[in-house]
């Protein structure tokens, strides 16, 4: 009993969880990729998921908006709580889910169509508007939002996928952004990037974190330093250390933290 | 570290470094070399099969025709002045030719000799005589001229396919008969001329009569069923397969089984055609109807498999946007995946088609093959298609017919051309860059 509740203490740095996984396993098949997952999630935060290659950063987040549904013989088990209702529920729509849980790949994934048609794919598919005009009205806020809006208002009806590459995953983000989400998921969305595009997309993720929960995968420590206020390492399919990002980077408790951070391995 | 250090000091290694970079630039030309000499060896096969198609071929464009001068005598025509269709297209026009031949032999005397020079002249004559009366009943009793059809022998001299230097005994065109022809020359009545009938008219037995529309038509309305039947369904099984389907041991063996029905000769889709459309369901013979659906089974598996790699094609990343936008898996395909795929999927689509159009040996066994005079103009009507019709012409004793057959060969190879075309074009036309 004490045990229990010393790992929610420790796993509970936030002030408001939006998002509690408690006790999550996941299967490829037989294959084991997480070991029983604690972690929370604060409200209108960014939380960095860090760790080496293939530790199971991307498995985690993929859990959060149940993208893992579409493996074949992908399991997961153990709870993750959406605003206190758990999201692996019978009950739950995955498609209501992802409406609430956008998300953000590695590669930039515009659709081969206009930019405007990339923004009104999630309004449309989800019968958000009824006109037009709020359709118009959504794509540009959207844009707005995502910092794109002078960059493209020209030329709307050009295709997304003629925009350059941080110019595509800001257009991933609005996209994300249209269908009015509560969480963000970002899975490494710099790692294809020049540095002068990671900085505008690390400077939306700081304002986009006034509105929105965000939960970004990064391979740079750099960067979760800079874009988070919470960072969790993973390592071979464990949680290993939990909690706010400076102090994981100034005082990290378990060995395995400091040697990634001092950059022994990964 | 240290082994590349010697190797750019020593000068026995420099030596042999440089020997290595040389040989390989050698292979790499030498293996150049082979690709181009094999594209050479492909693309001269490919020019003498088209150069001996065209040059048996392109004299089946033009035919010999005659001038003749024909007397539309109202006694033979319409005898009692009625003007009735029904009696109009009974009349003996075959003695208004006889007597236009008659004009123009005064000489030839003999009921044999009589016929021959009749038989100069192609059957064709009458009918056109008829036609001409049917559409204008005006002319009856009066003078006309026109160019009549030469016989198919008479033709073949003139194209140098009879060649006039060998022995009387081995010719088809006796020495009275070339002296017949060449006195019609003489007085300038022959002239070659555009072949128009063989693109307007159906099969007959007399090859200067002979045209491919028939056979055209039949391909064309057997592909249209192909087409209905199989492109729907084709699309829907890959799309089902690809995207819906579990991946477990049954949709394996389907799968399996799909790649070996892509493999299975066309013959036995006929034999199953005859057994399941003919003698079961009791569908007309020789019908386009059948034929499509025959050719629709023989091109579903490719349909089925080229439609799968390209629905493989998509990259997955377009699935997984559109998955994490909140769309359905119906969504996902419907919007995103088969769209992208559909480059491919019609390019796939076509080929089978094309294969389809080229099939001759399915089409047999339902009847196909029959000789079918009329141009068909519907799907239950007895039809025959190009291939059979190449089949059909090549199977001819008649040397005009090896024109005939070279001919209809082309237009085959048009078909084609033009079909592959039509997916180059669509495919750019899909085409689209993510
Ligand atoms: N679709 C999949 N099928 C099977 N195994 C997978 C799949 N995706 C990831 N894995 C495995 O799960 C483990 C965690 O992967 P991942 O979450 O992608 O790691 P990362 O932390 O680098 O994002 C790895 O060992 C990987 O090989
Ligand atoms: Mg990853």
């Amino acid at each position: 009993m004490a045990a229990v509740e010393q790992t929610i203490v420790e796993t509970q740095p936030a002030p408001v969880p939006k998002i509690t996984a408690r006790s999550v396993d996941m299967y490829y098949g037989e294959k084991q990729a997480l070991f029983d997952v604690d972690l929370d999630v604060a409200e209108r935060h960014v939380t960095a998921l860090i760790g080496p290659s293939g530790c199971g950063k991307s498995t985690f987040l993929r859990c959060i908006n149940r993208m893992n549904d579409v493996i074949d013989g992908a399991r997961v088990e153990g709870t993750i709580m959406l605003d206190g209702e758990n999201i692996y529920d019978k009950a739950l729509d995955v498609v209501q889910l992802r409406a609430r849980v956008g998300m953000v790949f590695q590669k930039p994934n515009p659709f081969p169509k206009s930019i405007y048609d990339n923004i009104a794919y999630g309004p449309r598919i989800h019968g958000l508007t009824d006109t037009k005009d709020e359709l118009d009205h959504i794509v540009a806020t959207s844009l707005e939002k995502a910092g794109l809006w002078n960059e493209v208002r020209d030329r709307l009806q050009e295709p997304g996928t003629g925009l350059s590459g941080g110019q595509q995953q800001r257009l991933c983000i609005a996209r994300a952004i249209a269908v009015s989400p509560e969480v963000i998921l970002m899975d490494e969305p710099c790692s294809a990037l020049d540095p002068i595009a990671t900085a505008k997309i690390e400077e939306l993720i700081d304002e986009l974190k006034e509105n929105y929960t965000i939960v970004i995968v990064t391979h740079s420590m750099q960067q979760a330093a800079r874009v988070s206020q919470f960072t969790a390492f993973f390592h071979l399919g464990k949680l290993v250390e939990y909690g706010a990002t400076e102090n994981i980077f100034t005082n990290p408790t378990d060995e395995r933290t400091q040697g990634y951070i001092t950059g022994r391995f990964g | 570290m240290t082994d590349i250090a010697e190797t750019r000091t020593t000068p026995l290694a420099a030596g042999r470094a440089a020997d290595r970079i040389r040989k390989r630039y050698a292979a790499e030309r030498r293996f150049r070399l082979y690709g181009l000499v094999a594209v050479c060896v492909s693309i001269a096969f490919l020019a003498l099969m088209l150069l001996s198609i065209v040059s048996k071929g392109y004299t089946a464009f033009q035919q010999t025709m005659v001038y003749v001068d024909v007397h539309l005598d109202e006694s033979v025509i319409d005898p009692k002045g009625s003007r009735n269709a029904d009696d109009l297209a009974r009349a003996n026009y075959g003695a208004l030719i006889r007597k236009t031949v008659a004009g123009l032999f005064p000489e030839v005397s003999g009921r044999r000799d009589k016929r021959k020079v009749r038989k100069l002249l192609s059957p064709g004559a009458t009918y056109d005589v008829r036609a001409m009366v049917m559409d204008d009943p005006s002319l009856i009793g009066k003078r006309i001229s026109l160019w009549v059809p030469a016989s198919d022998d008479f033709d073949q001299l003139l194209k140098g396919n009879i060649r006039r230097d060998v022995p009387e005994s081995d010719r088809r065109v006796s020495d009275k008969e070339l002296a017949w022809i060449d006195s019609l020359m003489e007085k300038g009545l022959v002239e070659k001329q555009f072949n128009t009938r063989f693109f307007t008219a159906g099969a007959s037995q007399e090859p200067e009569l002979a045209g491919i529309l028939g056979a055209a038509v039949g391909s064309f309305l057997t592909l249209l069923v192909t087409f209905l039947v199989s492109f729907p369904l084709g699309i829907m099984t890959a799309t089902y397969l690809e995207e819906f389907a579990p991946k477990n041991r049954w949709t394996d063996l389907i799968e399996v089984n799909i790649n070996n029905l892509a493999a299975v000769p066309s013959i036995v889709f006929g034999l199953l055609g005859l057994a399941v459309f003919l003698n079961f369901f009791g569908l007309p013979r020789s019908a386009p109807l059948v034929g499509g659906l025959v050719l629709a089974l023989m091109t579903l598996p490719t349909i089925i498999i080229t439609s799968r790699a390209a629905l493989k094609a998509v990259p997955p990343s377009i699935r997984e946007a559109a998955f994490g936008m909140g769309a359905s898996r119906l969504q996902v395909v419907v919007h995103h995946v088969v769209p992208l795929a559909m480059p491919g999927i019609l390019t796939g689509s076509i080929i089978g088609m094309a294969q389809a159009l080229g099939e001759t040996a399915p089409l047999l066994m339902i009847g196909m093959v029959a000789f079918v005079a009329d141009i068909p103009t519907g799907f239950f009507d007895p039809a025959t298609a190009l291939p059979v019709q190449v089949y059909l012409w090549a199977d001819s004793a008649e040397r005009a017919f090896v024109e005939r057959t070279s001919a209809a060969i082309m237009v085959l190879l048009a078909f084609l051309f033009i079909m592959n075309l039509f997916a180059v074009y669509l495919r750019k036309r899909f085409e689209r860059r993510w």
